[in-house]
């Protein structure tokens, strides 16, 4: 599959299929277009296409959603996630990193359920040095802030969140950080830190949670991940590039 | 109905630093000790594969549980205090070694300007060198008589170190193992701080720079600098930890005992002693009494305070008249510092805990404060802790927080950044206190202590002047660009800054200003001890632990004492 797609950009791939990969393909064709869009010359490696080898792109990769059970939902998160992680000469963005299903997982989970959190009331508005105070949990702000997302892209523009250019997506969610959308029970711009914070923690923590695939996130940074010592090394006056391990490798 | 358990010796309520201290002294002097410890049993074995910067560093696995305690907080007494409903500012322990299992082990010893800094401050700069506000007190002790404890702390823990800061109180022995390695960035501070004119040395750590066995015959072994390490526990038993230490010191005795999952709710005590503590068992739902010879609070700052109050034992602090003691002269910290951009990579991913160069040049009375409007200061340092992707995405001002241009920088500067930070000492303040929330509770429907605290103008002023000198070593060190922190202005509870609480019950010479004299025996309970940097009468420019844990030792030399003689030991 993934080589029928090659000479396709993701993002024309996208626009031409009018929706985001999740709601046409799921993650296998998302694997093959990472593969693609993680390598200049758009060939996978043999390495990338063993399965479940340490360096291997799908290593840890999600399969499915435990948490959205709208699909456009997901693609408007997909699509926001891409536009504050965007693909580049660096490498892919957060959709090629899997970080919409890095989100959809957490979601699912303890963070999405605030479970170590106290969420006991009364809830009271209160100042900005006194952080969350909102009676709704992760999941809750989320979804609502996704929906509010498309209802903007409605209003703004009369289409889709998932069909407007990169500049009008990115004008929605300028206006989220500023505060300049009504929410229910939080603020616009509490969801986009939340967001802004669950994309970069997808787009670089261990490729097991979902996210950062292929390690592809690390490799951009020069970050080596799960490595057992650097007693040899931390006195090297040259800079390291070390090849990275994941915790999510073979074992 | 609470069951009523057999008495012991000494009961400790929480098994981190400070408990694991107390425990291993008492129950190697024959005491019979148990600690109550509301979290689990965890050790070495359990960090296998800990490099997880996800769970560990930004979700706290190793951490409180807030879902059922937490504090509330408000920044000013006129505004409604809130619950900390996440994690942030600082991170509370939980669980076997406390936050003493995910440290640093940064290990300093309090300036002899510290534990004198009233007079001190009186007779070089008069008595109104901030204002009334401010409510400067000596700690009813001094560095000297300090000292024996400080040094067994050390020997206990093993700190890599190197004796040359000019400003540092005298030792009685050099530090147990030399210092950890100087790295090319360490080096790079050295040369500019030195070119500066000012006095490099290494940061004393906790992490080992060889494999050490203590005085109770524990063996720390050698760190690896696997760059995963603050807010992680170590796979290699490399980082000093109380569960590598003290407990199996205590465990060792035969007379030690720890009950998980047991939250103490309550100091039980009748005439003007403690019988013991009220605990629940939240895994069976039981509760408990353990009756005690002395009960020991060793809970940590917040909890420490919270369990006087709620158990009524010692006078409420009231901001409006200065009366009272329990929950005056909470401090925190001020972090100055600067960041400098360069065009060179380092291998800054790589580090350990405390790796670190420091110069004290700003910190104390160690400079002249003549002609500036604050006193004080803080230790400068670069460290090399291990600067991982999720938290550090460097970018200089006026980058956009998102997009591309955004993701270009942060990965640029990810290896291309270097940091010189201080901790800032912090000076107490009427307004900044502890008490009880009216409102909220916790899982065992207990009040939630009530935190009000802002930065001060003395802060402020502090910080300012800090960050400069900060900024001058970082453009020695060659940035392309230095960045200096931006001013503070009011106390934020959500982004991390430093665990580095401290008073509420803070130890003194006298009764009318203190909570505890200068064994931390209570003033008006005998036989209850309250251990930890609640203790500290203000915050100095170090981390605190190593104070705590020099207190800790004279404490436990006290609460030996007292099992045979009884009364006030001072
Ligand atoms: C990320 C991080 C880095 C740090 N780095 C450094 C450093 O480099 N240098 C330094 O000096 N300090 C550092 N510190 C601070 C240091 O960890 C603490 O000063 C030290 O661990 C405090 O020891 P303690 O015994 O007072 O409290 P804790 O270690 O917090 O132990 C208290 C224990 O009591 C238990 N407890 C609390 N309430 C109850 C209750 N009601 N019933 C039963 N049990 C209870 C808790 O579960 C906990 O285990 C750091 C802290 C953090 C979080
Ligand atoms: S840096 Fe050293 S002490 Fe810290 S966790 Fe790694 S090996 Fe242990």
């Amino acid at each position: 599959m993934a080589d029928e797609k090659k000479d396709v950009s993701r993002r024309d791939f996208l626009k031409t299929a009018g929706v985001a990969t999740g709601a046409l393909v799921g993650g296998g064709v998302i694997g093959g277009l990472i593969g693609y869009n993680a390598k200049d010359g758009g060939t996978a490696t043999d390495e990338e296409e063993r399965s479940g080898g340490r360096a291997d792109q799908t290593a840890g990769s999600p399969g499915g959603r435990m948490f959205f059970t709208n699909d456009h939902d997901f693609n408007v998160l997909s699509e926001a996630t891409e536009r504050i992680f965007p693909e580049d000469d660096l490498g892919p963005g957060a959709i090629g990193l899997g970080v919409p299903y890095f989100i959809d997982h957490q979601l699912a989970g303890a963070y999405g359920n605030n479970e170590r959190e106290y969420m006991q009331g009364p809830f009271n508005g209160g100042e900005v040095t006194q952080g969350y105070q909102s009676r709704l949990r992760r999941k809750e702000i989320f979804l609502q802030g996704i929906k509010k997302m498309e209802q903007e892209a409605q209003s703004r523009f009369e289409k889709s969140f998932t069909e407007l250019e990169g500049d009008q997506m990115d004008e929605i969610i300028t206006a989220f950080q500023k505060d300049e959308v009504e929410m229910e029970g939080v603020t616009a711009g509490f969801f986009f830190r939340l967001l802004r914070s669950a994309v970069l923690e997808g787009a670089y923590s261990d490729p097991m949670y979902g996210g950062n695939v292929g390690m592809e996130g690390w490799k951009m940074k020069n970050f080596p991940g799960h490595q057992a010592s650097y007693i040899d090394k931390i006195d090297s006056k040259e800079f390291q590039e070390i090849d990275p391990q994941s915790l999510g490798g073979n074992h | 109905m609470a069951t009523t358990l057999d008495k012991v010796d000494v009961v400790t309520v929480g098994a981190g630093w400070t408990g694991g201290i107390i425990a291993a002294e008492a129950a190697k002097a024959g005491l019979k000790v148990v600690s109550i410890e509301r979290g689990r049993e965890r050790g070495t074995e359990d960090f296998l594969r800990v490099h997880d910067e996800y769970r560990y560093a930004i979700r706290y696995e190793l951490m409180q549980d807030l879902s059922k305690e937490t504090i509330t907080f408000r920044n000013r007494p006129d505004q409604r205090a809130l619950p900390m409903r996440t994690m942030g500012s600082f991170l509370l322990g939980e669980g076997l070694g406390g936050a003493g299992t995910h440290w640093n082990g940064q290990t300093w010893r309090f300036l002899p300007y510290d534990f004198e800094i009233k007079t001190m401050t009186e007779q070089k700069y008069g008595a109104n060198k901030l204002g009334p506000d401010y409510q400067l007190q000596d700690w009813g002790i001094t560095y000297d008589e300090l000292e024996p404890y400080f040094d067994k702390f050390e020997y206990t823990a093993g700190i890599s170190g190197e004796d040359k800061n000019p400003f540092a109180g005298k030792r009685s022995n050099p530090y147990p193992t030399p210092p950890m390695k100087k790295t090319p960035v360490l080096e790079k501070f050295e040369k500019a701080t030195s070119d500066l004119g000012y006095s490099p040395f290494m940061l004393p750590s906790a992490n080992l720079s060889e494999a050490y066995t203590n005085p109770d015959g524990q063996t720390i072994n050698a760190c690896m600098y696997c760059g995963f390490c603050e807010r992680f526990g170590c796979e290699y038993g490399a980082k000093t930890s109380p569960e590598i230490t003290v407990i199996p010191a205590a465990r060792e005795t035969g007379n030690y005992e720890i009950r998980f999952h047991s939250n103490v709710v309550e100091v039980l005590h009748e005439g003007g002693k403690a019988t013991g503590v009220r605990y629940i068992n939240w895994m069976s739902g039981e509760e408990f009494i353990q009756p005690a010879e002395s009960v020991v609070l060793t809970s940590y700052v917040m909890n420490n305070a919270k369990l006087l109050m709620v158990s009524n034992i010692g006078e409420m602090y009231n901001p409006e008249t200065g009366r009272g003691t329990l929950g005056k002269n909470y401090c925190y910290q001020v972090l100055p510092g600067a960041t400098g951009f360069f065009d060179e990579q380092f291998n800054t991913f790589m580090g350990a805990g405390s790796l670190g160069m420091t110069i004290d040049d700003f910190n104390g009375d160690n400079f002249d404060h003549g002609d500036l409007d604050f006193i004080h200061g803080g230790s400068l340092s670069l460290t090399q802790t291990g600067s991982r992707p999720i938290a550090s995405n460097p970018v200089p001002p006026d980058t956009p927080a998102w997009g591309s241009e955004f993701k270009k920088a942060s990965i640029e500067n990810y290896t291309r950044t270097l940091n010189v930070g201080a901790q800032g000492a912090s000076i107490p303040h009427r307004q900044n206190y502890l008490a009880l929330d009216p409102t909220y509770k916790d899982a065992y429907g207990v009040p939630l202590l009530q935190l009000t605290y802002n930065f001060t103008d003395q802060d402020r002023a502090l910080h300012k002047y800090i960050s400069e000198k900060a900024t001058e070593i970082i453009e020695a060190m060659g940035a392309k660009q230095a960045v200096g922190r931006a001013p503070i202005t009011d106390y934020d509870i959500v982004p991390y800054q430093t665990t580095h609480n401290t008073g509420g019950t803070i130890m003194g010479a006298d009764p009318a200003t203190s909570v505890v004299n200068n064994y931390l025996q209570h003033w008006d309970v005998e036989n209850l001890f309250v251990v930890g940097a609640g203790n500290f009468a203000h915050n100095g420019g170090y981390n605190p632990t190593g104070t705590v844990g020099a207190l800790a030792y004279r404490c436990a030399e006290g609460i030996i004492k007292y099992s045979k003689e009884g009364g006030s030991l001072v």
